[in-house]
């Protein structure tokens, strides 16, 4: 009883927040203006294939490079002494404390063609760079924004493991890097794994961002979604049917990774610490 | 020298200017089994890692077969480690754990599938080879740890307080387990433990460490019965420590009274540090010995009954198999060969007197006063 009392703010939030949303975003997905049923919303979204393609895409970019940098990163962090490691992971989750959009508006400005890597260029006598409104401007705003949450996750994983493994290791013969392969790689791949989730899956679900760096050749599902709301063509049921694709889309990815981590976990059964 | 596997020269180790080891030297023989002995924080893990690579002394050298070896890395020693602590794979299985060592080391499956099997069979674990290591016992897991060390066939195994964690009995067995294979390998064995019977049932030779200093170095017949000073005398089991000053060769006085003994060799009047075990105290009725005391409190420890017998205020600790009550009036006796000496040393008078209770003792004391009061 007790139990469920502590649970009621919880469950309402829920029913307020996440199940009446959902239900709304079905409803409209799949009703025309007069509230009946329709199948036409969901061909509708079959229009955008290309944006849906470059959400994943760009999204799967931006996830790779995030795995590569942040990877790195944690590990050159993990490696150094307690203390500097705390001042270097705040250093790494300082940008999450600053706003989304004044991030953006910091990148256009270093971006733009009369920006402030271009004022560097030209006051070198170099030409003028085009980097603005280009997929690459997309996939760095990405990246700027959700690296941190590569980085946590897999700095976490990385300074669970116990040191005396390390010295395991190298007692029986291995040097730093077969260390690494054998050793501290499967070891963080926990780690690895929610790092991806944690930014494969707002990369794909991303708007503003991509209208703002990448320009209209390169809108994402979330700006189409966005345009369906409050943009140009303004039609809620369209917009919910894409959102209804982009969320089963998303779902089908996170079983794809938790099948990982599921995996990795059962193995993981083997833990004695 | 042949003989010599591993040999530490005036090795120093400094952690925040606190001294650990002070110009430490030790040689390992070749396929012996040697114990590293000593109360918690005496260095003996300290000496492991310097052996192992994992810790570069401050001052020394460490040699390997003649081979300088003191900043090889750890990888690239001949030396193994079975750690305090299992540190087994977590992410492989039993298997993968005993292979390790072969795959760093580029071997042919072949050639591993047949070690993994021979190693697993020296340590009995046969069926376990797909074993989770999160379904095994401390026993078990500490046995891959064994096996995953010797698959690579080392020089020399280094031990840390291996069998730490186990239960008694468990520990029995592995003891002679460890011996065994000890035996069949030839491997030189530096085994680290703070058990004193663990090290004389195991060992050739004991090194009784104290504050990174070697108190005794000897096999454990001789460490036992001829400890050096009043510190190992203490450490290798219970002892009634007494001062005394040597007449003459075979004659020393002690307890007031005059003894004969088999030492020779010291100064007359040269005082000394009386070592006598408490199995080697035989008690007597009191009309038997000029030595009379009270029986103050006793305590059953299984095999034999353990006594505090007070002696002119000075309190015997005795060891028999005859229960006798608290309070009975007894004597006690002593023949040449239960008296040792020593020199005196700077743990004179630290040990060996029953009448400042330890912790333990007191208890006892208590148990019996209440027992009386009942
Ligand atoms: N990294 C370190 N930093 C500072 N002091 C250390 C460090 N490692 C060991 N010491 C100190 O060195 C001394 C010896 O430590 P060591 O681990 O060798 O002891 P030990 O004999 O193995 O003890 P135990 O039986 O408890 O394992 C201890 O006083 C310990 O506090
Ligand atoms: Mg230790």
């Amino acid at each position: 009883m007790k139990k469920r009392i502590i649970l009621t703010p919880y469950i309402v939030w829920c029913i307020v927040f996440i199940i009446v949303p959902m239900v709304l975003v079905l409803f409209f997905g799949l009703t025309d203006e007069s509230g009946k049923f329709t199948t036409r919303n969901l061909c509708e979204v079959f229009l955008y294939p290309d944006v849906f393609l470059r959400s994943l895409w760009l999204g799967f970019k931006a996830t790779a490079i995030c795995l590569v940098v942040g990877y790195l990163s944690a590990l050159i962090i993990s490696r150094l002494n307690v203390k500097l490691q705390k001042i270097l992971i705040i250093l790494v989750m300082l940008p999450m404390w600053m706003n989304f959009l004044l991030k953006i508006y910091s990148l256009m400005f270093i971006l733009q063609d009369n920006g402030f890597i271009n004022g560097i260029l030209s006051s070198f006598g170099f030409s003028k760079f085009n980097m603005m409104n280009t997929e690459g401007a997309v996939i760095l705003g990405m990246v700027y924004n959700f690296l941190t949450y590569m980085i946590l996750p897999i700095h976490s994983s990385l300074v669970e493991i116990d040191e005396k493994l390390l010295d395991a290791a190298k007692d029986l013969g291995a040097n730093y890097f077969m260390t690494f392969v054998k050793v501290i790689f499967p070891l963080s791949i926990p780690g690895i794994v929610s790092g991806i989730a944690m930014v494969f899956i707002p990369s794909v679900s991303t708007f503003i961002l991509s209208k703002m760096l990448g320009g209209r050749q390169n809108f994402l599902v979330g700006d189409i979604i966005d345009m369906h709301f409050l943009g140009g063509i303004y039609d809620p049921h369209i917009g919910s049917a894409i959102s209804l694709v982009l969320m089963i889309l998303l779902l089908i990815c996170t079983g794809i990774i938790n099948q990982l981590q599921n995996e990795n976990k059962s193995k993981k059964g083997a833990l004695v610490i | 020298m042949l003989n010599e596997m591993i040999s530490l020269q005036g090795v120093s180790v400094f952690f925040d200017s606190c001294k650990v080891l002070d110009n430490f030297s030790l040689i390992i023989k070749n396929s012996e089994f040697i114990t590293l002995l000593g109360p918690s924080g005496c260095g003996k893990t300290t000496i492991l890692k310097i052996i192992g690579g994992f810790l570069i002394p401050d001052k020394g050298r460490v040699f390997f077969q003649n081979k300088d070896i003191t900043h090889t890395p750890p990888y690239k020693r001949n030396v193994n480690t079975i750690f305090q602590n299992y540190a087994l794979f977590p992410h492989m299985n039993v298997y993968e754990n005993v292979a390790f060592g072969m795959r760093v080391r580029k071997k042919t499956e072949r050639e591993i599938a047949i070690k993994v099997k021979k190693m697993l069979k020296m340590v009995s674990l046969e069926d376990f080879e797909t074993r989770d290591l999160m379904s095994l016992s401390g026993g078990q897991q500490q046995r891959v740890t064994i096996a995953r060390a010797l698959a690579v066939d080392p020089k020399v195994l280094l031990l840390d307080e291996p069998l730490a964690a186990l239960d008694l009995k468990l520990r029995k067995d592995m003891q002679i387990q460890l011996k065994t294979i000890q035996h069949e390998t030839n491997i030189t064995f530096v085994f680290v433990t703070h058990d004193q019977e663990e090290a004389l049932s195991m060992s050739d030779r004991i090194v009784v460490l104290d504050r990174g200093k070697i108190q005794q170095i000897g096999s454990p017949i001789k460490v036992y019965n001829e400890p050096e000073n009043a510190f190992v005398a203490d450490f290798m089991g219970e002892s009634n420590i007494l001062d005394g000053v040597i007449l003459d060769d075979f004659l020393v006085t002690f307890a007031g009274r005059k003894f004969r003994c088999l030492d020779k060799g010291f100064k007359k009047k040269e005082k000394v540090d009386i070592v006598i075990r408490p199995e080697d105290v035989k008690v007597v009725k009191p009309e038997d010995s000029d030595l009379k005391g009270v029986i103050t409190s006793v305590v059953f420890k299984g095999v034999h009954y353990e006594m505090i017998i007070d002696v002119d205020s000075f309190k015997w600790m005795v060891q028999t198999t005859k229960f006798i009550e608290v309070g009975s009036k007894i004597g006690i006796k002593l023949f040449a060969d239960d008296i040792h000496t020593m020199r005196k040393s700077k743990y004179s008078g630290e040990y060996g007197d029953y009448s400042t209770f330890s912790d333990e003792m007191y208890e006892a004391y208590e148990h019996n006063t209440n027992l009386k009061k009942s």
